[in-house]
């Protein structure tokens, strides 16, 4: 069960869904994803936006960054804030998403090759390895995503929210990518292509076609904003943040009398603070 | 002055919403980000602004010493136990930053041992002082300030 394609036999069952068909319809979504991030960016001039924002920071910037600097932020960025989702202080946010996204992107990367590789029996047995990682990336999405949906989400809300409790346009994403896992999971363990796969279908469409209206989007934008925000730390801007100098020179000391009388001429560390224990999200 | 949301860098964490003692920060239910429902219930204890792990939260700076579209920025450095601000003016030209202290020892520190304080006695108990209100918050020793005892008196009817 876990080593057979499940789209190889889909063309047993119907002559309606034959390999090519499979094909256009997956190419189909991708071009839906393609598109729908492109009206995304049109609609909402993010892209105007991000450009104007970086303009207005880089002419404020107050140290030059080199080239090779820009090239390690933007590896950094990849093994840091995408790779590992570092962005993430809540450690149970992070594995979820961690969870999801590689969840996911299992899932697409082994469906695509079964579907243009081993659709019909023409392409030859398909070697058990990916069926086997197609289930186990579902099965990630599966856990990292009715966490998320069950425990943190209700969580984040705060507001005594349900589980069922459920914001059309906001959970649009995550319940479409929850859909599409869990009805091929279904499909894939009841041998048929019956209601789980017409659903599968359904939530898959959803799931690349509403791009536009989710925040499917945010694989894009993300990266971009985590580079930027690395840029703007390195050439001074810093987001207009206030900069805390070293407290015990002497600059500082003539400038803000305040440190010296009430924190003496040389500070120590005074400790994590807040972040002694970690929030407990009632 | 109250504070006020970046949605663009907030990622809807929650842990401003778990330390606002005014219960004011809340998640949009739509695009899942916080904000303050209600900035004039703000006790602008910057508590928000401390714990927010992006920087995300900023302050609406009172008009008579920021005109309108200032940005006031403030950075609650934990370790070096300072806030520290930066206001800069519409016109982008006037731009300066205050720095100063939020505590003089490591947190934790200098908490009282209520264990080993001594017991109220049953004057303290009977008084109208809180305990251990210090007594100088009373301007008086005495008894209240009166008409009597400042030797005023109130006239009858209406006079200017």
């Amino acid at each position: 069960m876990l080593t057979t394609n499940p789209f190889a036999e889909l063309a047993n069952v119907s002559e309606l869904i034959s390999p090519t068909t499979m094909q256009i319809y997956a190419v189909l979504m991708f071009l839906l994803v393609v598109g729908g991030t492109i009206l995304d960016i049109v609609h909402k001039k993010s892209m105007k936006y991000f450009n104007e924002y970086t303009d207005k920071a880089n002419a404020k910037a107050t140290k030059q960054v080199s080239a090779s600097d820009m090239a390690s932020m933007r590896v950094k960025v990849l093994t840091s804030e995408v790779l590992t989702s570092s962005e993430f202080s809540n450690q149970k946010r992070r594995l979820s998403h961690l969870l999801t996204m590689y969840g996911f992107t299992l899932f697409v990367i082994t469906s695509a090759i079964m579907i243009f590789f081993y659709g019909d029996a023409a392409g030859g047995e398909t070697p058990s390895i990916w069926p086997l990682l197609w289930h186990l990336g579902a099965l990630m999405l599966c856990v990292g995503g009715y966490w998320f949906w069950f425990a943190i989400r209700v969580d984040v809300a705060a507001e005594g929210k349900k589980w069922y409790d459920i914001a059309p346009r906001a959970d649009m994403f995550i319940l479409s990518l929850l859909g599409t896992c869990t009805f091929a999971l279904l499909w894939s363990f009841t041998s048929g292509a019956g209601i789980f796969f017409l659903l599968f279908l359904i939530s898959s469409l959803f799931l690349f076609g509403g791009v536009y209206w989710s925040k499917f989007a945010h694989m894009f934008f993300k990266p971009a904003a985590a580079y930027q925000k690395k840029v703007l730390e390195a050439n001074g801007h810093n987001q207009n943040l206030p900069y805390v100098p070293d407290l015990s020179s002497a600059e500082v000391h003539e400038k803000y009398p305040d440190i010296p009388t009430y924190m003496g001429k040389n500070p120590p560390n005074m400790g994590p603070g807040i972040r002694r224990e970690s929030a407990n999200h009632y | 002055m109250p504070t006020y949301v970046h949605m663009t860098r907030c990622d809807g964490c929650g842990e401003c919403v778990d330390i606002c003692p005014s219960d004011i920060m809340h998640i949009d239910k739509t695009i899942r980000r916080a904000y303050n429902i209600e900035p004039n219930m703000c006790w602008e204890c910057y508590s928000c602004v401390k714990a927010c792990p992006h920087n995300a939260i900023d302050v609406r700076g009172y008009a008579d010493f920021t005109p309108l579209g200032s940005s006031v920025r403030v950075h609650r450095d934990e370790e070096k136990g300072v806030i520290a601000w930066r206001i800069i003016f519409r016109n982008g030209t006037k731009d300066f930053e205050l720095l100063a202290p939020i505590t003089t020892k490591p947190w934790g520190e200098g908490i009282p041992d209520l264990n080993t304080a001594e017991a109220p006695s049953d004057e303290m108990r009977n008084s109208q002082l809180l305990y251990n209100e210090p007594k100088y918050i009373r301007m008086d020793e005495g008894g209240l300030h009166t008409f009597e005892t400042n030797k005023l008196s109130l006239k009858e009817g209406v006079y200017y």
